[in-house]
């Protein structure tokens, strides 16, 4: 594993009129990592994703991604970036296939403009069957190459799911936001999307992904990072936090409660 | 895993061919109906506008209102360059398309900084501000008095002064327009499209410039409609600006909702519709209600649309192509089981 740092947030807030849904929250991601985002519900986790990916602008605060600050970016210059993600609530497209939900995905790999798809241009097709193709790859690496020519809507919610992280993937990110990506999923779909992360990571992937289920987030996690109330309370490794004793008040002193 | 592309596009170009064929030798049975073909020639005009408003809205979700200002751009800059200017046809399609561009564009920056009813109404009020300019600007459009005396087009050194002449003409631009279309919706540029629709969000988030995209599809859209408003002057001769008023914006969306979005031919098939039940309605109207003014038609077509969104929400053609391919798997003799699901064989993007 390189030590090189992918993304930087630095000192990040987010207010909503008088709520701080992230405040001043500080921490790195380096290329390969699995970094997951834990925190008890209404901590600012997604609010922080949408702070990265540009769906809402920072209140104050630093973003840097490769080297580059991503402060007042689009959401799709950042994903041009190499920058993608999924929702934790299902954003998948409802009037399309499976197959083209996922070629979507590959939008920026390809370069068919109006003009050379309106004219039936021959390169077009080329692009398509190779598109189409990757398509099919994406759709296997996360299991569902089964459903692909469904229409995307009548796929059960933990099929959606997957299928976010195929068309997620789809673009040759280098570094993919997962939210809840386990929500839904049955324990013998968790344990298979686990396996599927672990194999991206070994590819070269970097993952920063919210999870409540604790069994995942320590099983692949290489860091943790704890949220309460918009605040980071601790950044360390899986035993380092499930030790840690403001996270065990503020969040798995809560779980074992129950 | 089967990579066959004709499983998700019918990219066949045998249903489109076979089609035009038909149209082509429509005109040869009612030679002499003029009648007959004049109705063919609105629907020609009629299609062109609603295949590119297909695009916008039924592909890329996004509403105009507005669209009649693009047709009477056309119109009236084709009127201007021949008649007044006296320059070739060809010269006043190109201006027009030109000019509906650039107005598209303008308008379309801050507008689709706007979503759903907010949408809808800038595209309205651009309609209205375009009327205005078309009953004001007497000195090139004649004001309300009209805009008279523009010559038939000629294009290639023909003249389409006669019905049956013009006939091929429209019908050539509309195919040429569908088949345009048709091959956007078939790429990642239909893909990009439908994505806006599906979910903005989502599809920000894996790199599409959803407002380069949607600008690009009302521009087209409004060239769709120039060419139409264009075709439309040579032909009629003779235009005023209540032609291209704000219910000729409405009537052109619902050809659209009742032909269907999200289907490249539902533009087509509604134009059809709504010209043929026009036409019934104007025989049949009056020998019931001898006195009905020319308001039944818009109680009618509005009545038709809310009957089309909630029976039939994705219009008549869905119907229509899947009564066409029951009967050719039937003619086939396919068994049901050649389908291996059951949404394969409904799916695919004609
Ligand atoms: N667009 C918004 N406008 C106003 N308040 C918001 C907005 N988005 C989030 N919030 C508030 O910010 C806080 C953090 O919300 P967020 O969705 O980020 O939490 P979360 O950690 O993702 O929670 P969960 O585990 O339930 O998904 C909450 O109090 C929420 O109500
Ligand atoms: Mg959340």
């Amino acid at each position: 594993m390189t030590e090189e740092t992918l993304l930087k947030v630095e000192n990040l807030s987010k207010s909503f009129g008088g709520v701080n849904a992230v405040e001043n929250v500080s921490f790195e991601v380096k290329k390969g990592e699995i970094v997951a985002v834990i925190g008890p519900n209404g901590a600012g986790k997604t609010t922080l994703f949408n702070l990265v990916t540009g769906v809402i602008p920072a209140t104050s605060g630093k973003i840097t991604f490769k080297g580059v600050s991503i402060i007042g970016k689009r959401p799709y210059q950042i994903a041009s970036l190499g920058m993608t993600r999924t929702f934790q609530n299902l954003q998948v497209f409802n009037n399309m296939t499976v197959i083209e939900n996922v070629m979507t995905g590959s939008h920026i790999r390809l370069k068919t403009g109006i003009l050379s798809s309106g004219l039936r241009l021959p390169n077009v097709y080329k692009e398509e069957k190779e598109v189409m193709q990757k398509a099919l790859q994406c759709l296997e690496q996360v299991g569902i190459a089964d459903l692909a020519f469904e229409r995307a809507e009548t796929l059960p919610y933990g099929n959606q799911r997957l299928l976010e992280i195929a068309r997620a993937v789809a673009a040759e990110p280098s570094f993919i936001l997962l939210d809840e990506p386990m929500a839904g999923l049955n324990p013998q779909e968790s344990r298979n999307l686990v396996n599927v992360l672990k194999n991206m990571r070994k590819q070269g992937m970097t993952f920063l992904f919210v999870e409540h289920d604790m069994e995942t987030v320590m099983s692949i996690a290489d860091k943790i990072v704890v949220l309460d109330y918009g605040k980071k309370i601790a950044e360390g490794t899986p035993e380092e936090i499930s030790s840690n004793p403001k996270v065990i008040a503020a969040y798995l002193g809560e779980e074992e409660a129950i | 895993m089967d990579n066959n592309l004709t499983k998700i596009y019918n990219r066949s170009l045998k249903g489109p061919l076979i089609f035009f064929v038909v149209i082509m030798l429509l005109p040869f049975i009612f030679q002499s109906n003029n009648y007959i073909l004049s109705t063919f020639i609105m629907i020609g005009f009629y299609s062109l506008v609603t295949t590119g408003l297909t695009l916008l809205i039924g592909y890329a979700g996004q509403i105009s209102l507005g669209h009649a200002a693009f047709y009477g751009i056309g119109a009236y800059t084709s009127a201007y360059f021949t008649a007044t200017l006296q320059m070739p046809s060809w010269i006043g399609i190109l201006v027009g398309a030109i000019i509906a561009s650039l107005v598209s564009l303008i308008i379309g920056i801050p507008v689709f900084k706007l979503k759903g009813h907010y949408l809808a109404l800038a595209t309205l009020g651009f309609g209205v501000i375009i009327f205005t300019f078309f009953k004001e600007w007497k000195t090139i459009t004649g004001g309300l008095n009209g805009f008279f005396g523009i010559p038939p087009l000629s294009l290639f050194g023909i003249s389409f002064s006669t019905d049956f002449q013009f006939y091929f003409l429209i019908w050539i631009f509309v195919f040429l327009g569908i088949f345009f279309a048709r091959n956007i919706v078939q790429s990642r540029v239909g893909r990009a499209l439908m994505s806006i629709h599906g979910s903005e969000i989502a599809s920000e988030a894996i790199g599409i410039n959803i407002n380069k995209y949607k600008l690009q599809i009302f521009v087209l859209s409004a060239v769709y409609a120039s060419i139409a408003g264009s075709l439309y002057a040579h032909y009629v001769t003779f235009i005023n600006p209540q032609l291209f008023e704000m219910m000729t914006s409405i009537y052109f969306l619902i050809m659209v909702v009742i032909g269907g979005i999200g289907n490249i031919w539902g533009g087509l098939i509604g134009a059809a519709i709504y010209v043929f039940l026009g036409e019934l309605l104007k025989d049949i109207v009056p020998k019931i209600i001898p006195n009905a003014s020319g308001e039944f038609e818009i109680v009618f077509f509005g009545v038709l649309l809310v009957v089309i969104l909630i029976y039939m929400p994705n219009g008549i053609s869905k119907a229509i192509f899947h009564f066409i391919k029951r009967i050719t798997s039937n003619f086939k003799n396919k068994p049901v089981s050649a389908f291996s699901k059951k949404s394969t064989g409904s799916d695919i993007h004609d």
